[in-house]
């Protein structure tokens, strides 16, 4: 299994920035789940975040928020989606980076939970609701299991937070590109290049964009301002809800390689 | 083996009181921050502005000023004769039963307290636009009206479930001003009115002032709004001085978030004598798959910014809480709260729809006095707590809201038709 931080080190020596789809577990059903992350890793994905669905998202936008919902309604369960990843992982060349909330973390288990999920093949975890203050318990049995922490950084955040995460953070700094909660937006707002070159002056990990990019031209804006990684989530999730679950596949393979083009130098 | 020396004793354990929560907003192990990062920073910087203000001379001239002469405080703490008489025992005793009259207050509940701190926090902060989530809508009804007295921007998020339910109130708030948007996801109540207001708070934070309701969500709310709220406990206390010269034996609180009972609890914690009980709503019974009595039922969890007792499922999902009350149905609880019943400080016990809505006529029959359902909940406990008591202890309840918002409610719940004259 490759490590999140294996991955991004060995993109970043051949000069490439990663791409990372997101979508959400059980949307429309795990089985289509297991098929679009086979078809997103053959397809430009370099890593890919896989969302938990939980009850109550709130760093979610509309988009997520209602995926979620829908594989609870299904009866997606954890447990499920942990037997889905371990039987597919090993067939993935793409670290599995894990998005979930704090609350299932907790029910199950600090321990059990990082254990459970690096059994499942799952290399990183990011937790929206987890703050720099509140991880450290997290973090220590991360390291002991192999599973990688992914701090987020807000446009919000002064600079002795931002120095503060980015030490901590591991496999990538996660930059939320937007004060705000996921979703689709029309363009990406300017200061992000300032966020990266102040986040590239105080730390030499890869630094990924995500919140708020939906086309491969603001893939590409955002790679030339200098990210190593490019988190698409809401986006993705749309395309494979609409229609029947062949179709969304289609549409999501047809925008990974868009993206994937987008992101590569040229 | 302990370090600490004993001799510290009480007077250790009572200055860890006066310090709770402590700096990383922890009340023992609940509380806490767990927001997205992007919130941080304005937490911070309203934590430092309450710490800032709260002692300001002119910060608190103009509090005090406006709850005396724009709320009405200080309510009066009634001595409720005929509900007294009714639990009195052959021998003549029994619980003498006072209720703090918060449903006095301008607006109608103990809501305002809190909203007119935070709107006068709000404005030294800069910030003209408010937003705040509501559930009976007391609470946005409160927020709406300090927004309009002091003319600012003023955006509620209410669950569809409880705008049909509490009709008038989401009336109240659009005539002065307010604007009310609805919130369809889950079951369209509090809960998640609540995580639609953060998100708002997450997009709009530079700008804007969450006006967080209740003694919940991630610190320093639970801090800010308890100690809005403990002009509660302060006036009892004095009130209770004037009346009978000594301190109340019981004080009887309903809990949904819970800031009404900590408002009436946070001046007592460190009487060891003065009992405290909080009241949950039961639903149609806390062993049924309908209620919302965190405090009995939950599990330890984390919910809007706080870690606290939780109604979840078996793999951490947040269960959809019930009640008749709009104002208990909330799935988590204040951190505080889940501290003192750990602790063993206070009692929680629950009530259910139907009680509640006996004690809501007997408080109405007894003593002309409409409570609101949550209030009811606690006016309800006395049932089964006056049996328990020897001699005749002063029992002080927080009747924390009158009932009109709730008359549509109880006629459809009672299955009566108001009466023809």
């Amino acid at each position: 299994m490759v490590s999140v931080s294996g991955c991004m080190d060995a993109l970043r020596d051949r000069g490439q920035c990663a791409l990372i789809p997101f979508i959400t577990a059980g949307d429309p059903d795990l089985e289509t789940t297991a098929k679009a992350l086979e078809l997103l890793d053959r397809s430009g994905a370099d890593l890919i975040e896989l969302g938990v669905p939980y009850s109550d998202p709130l760093a979610d936008g509309p988009v997520i928020q209602a995926a979620a919902t829908r594989a609870l309604e299904r009866g997606t369960r954890l447990e499920d989606i942990l037997a889905m990843l371990k039987n597919l992982s090993p067939r993935l060349k793409s670290p599995i980076i894990l998005f979930t909330y704090y609350n299932p973390i907790l029910n199950r288990g600090i321990e059990a939970f990082l254990q459970d999920i690096a059994a499942a093949g799952v290399s990183g975890l990011v937790v929206p609701d987890l703050p720099l203050e509140e991880v450290e318990g997290l973090l220590q049995v991360a390291t002991q299991v192999g599973i990688e922490i992914i701090l987020l950084v807000a446009p919000t955040s002064p600079k002795a937070r931002i120095e503060a995460i980015a030490q901590h953070s591991q496999g990538f700094i996660y930059l939320v590109s937007v004060t705000g909660v996921t979703g689709i937006r029309t363009e990406i707002q300017s200061r992000v290049q300032d966020l990266l070159t102040e986040l590239h002056g105080v730390t030499d990990k890869p630094i990924g964009v995500g919140f708020g990019i939906s086309q491969a031209s603001q893939a590409k804006q955002v790679r030339e301002w200098g990210a190593d990684a490019v988190i698409v989530g809401s986006a993705f999730v749309k395309r494979l809800a609409e229609g029947s679950p062949d179709q969304g596949l289609q549409a999501i393979e047809t925008f990974c390689r868009s993206l994937k083009a987008a992101v590569t130098e040229s | 083996m302990t370090l600490t020396p004993l001799t510290l004793g009480s007077s250790a354990s009572e200055s860890q009181t006066a310090q709770r929560p402590d700096a990383l907003g922890r009340f023992g192990k609940f509380g806490g921050k767990y927001v997205p990062e992007t919130l941080m920073p304005a937490l911070s910087e309203l934590e430092a502005a309450f710490y800032q203000y709260r002692n300001d001379p002119e910060f608190q001239q103009e509090l005090q000023g406006l709850l005396k002469d724009y709320v009405g405080r200080a309510t009066p703490l009634y001595f409720a004769e005929r509900l007294t008489q009714h639990f009195a025992r052959p021998d003549g005793t029994g619980a003498q039963i006072y209720l703090k009259r918060e449903d006095l207050n301008h607006t109608g509940a103990h809501k305002i307290n809190n909203a007119l701190g935070q709107v006068l926090l709000a404005k030294r902060m800069g910030k003209r636009r408010i937003i705040a989530e509501t559930g009976a809508g007391q609470h946005g009804v409160a927020t709406a009206t300090v927004c309009a007295r002091f003319g600012l921007e003023c955006i509620i998020y209410m669950g569809v479930h409880d705008m049909d339910r509490q009709a008038l109130n989401v009336f109240r708030m659009r005539l002065m001003g307010a604007e009310v948007r609805p919130v369809a996801a889950g079951t369209g109540t509090l809960k998640d009115a609540t995580s639609e207001a953060i998100r708002d708070w997450v997009t709009n934070v530079e700008t804007t002032h969450y006006i967080l309701g209740s003694v919940a969500g991630p610190h320093p709310y639970p801090m800010i709004v308890r100690d809005f709220q403990a002009v509660i406990g302060q006036e009892t206390r004095s009130q209770c001085q004037e009346k009978w010269g000594g301190l109340p034996d019981i004080l009887l609180a309903c809990v949904g978030g819970g800031s009404n009972a900590m408002g009436l609890f946070h001046e007592f914690i460190e009487e060891a004598h003065v009992r405290m009980i909080g009241i949950e709503a039961a639903g149609e019974g806390a062993d049924s798959e309908k209620h919302a009595a965190t405090l009995t039922r939950g599990r330890v969890g984390v919910l809007h910014g706080a870690m606290s007792y939780l109604l979840q499922d078996q793999d951490g999902q947040v269960i959809e809480p019930y009640s008749i009350s709009a104002g208990l149905d909330y799935p988590g609880v204040g951190p505080e709260h889940s501290f003192l019943k750990d602790s063993g400080r206070a009692e929680y016990y629950s009530i259910t729809d139907r009680q509640a809505l006996e004690g809501l006529q007997q408080l109405s029959r007894l003593e002309g006095i409409i409570p609101a359902l949550e209030t009811a909940h606690a006016i309800a406990y006395l049932e089964v707590l006056c049996p328990q008591l020897e001699g005749s202890p002063r029992i002080v309840i927080n009747c924390s809201g009158r009932g009109d918002k709730d008359v549509q409610t109880v006629i459809k719940a009672l299955d009566m038709m108001p009466e023809q004259s």
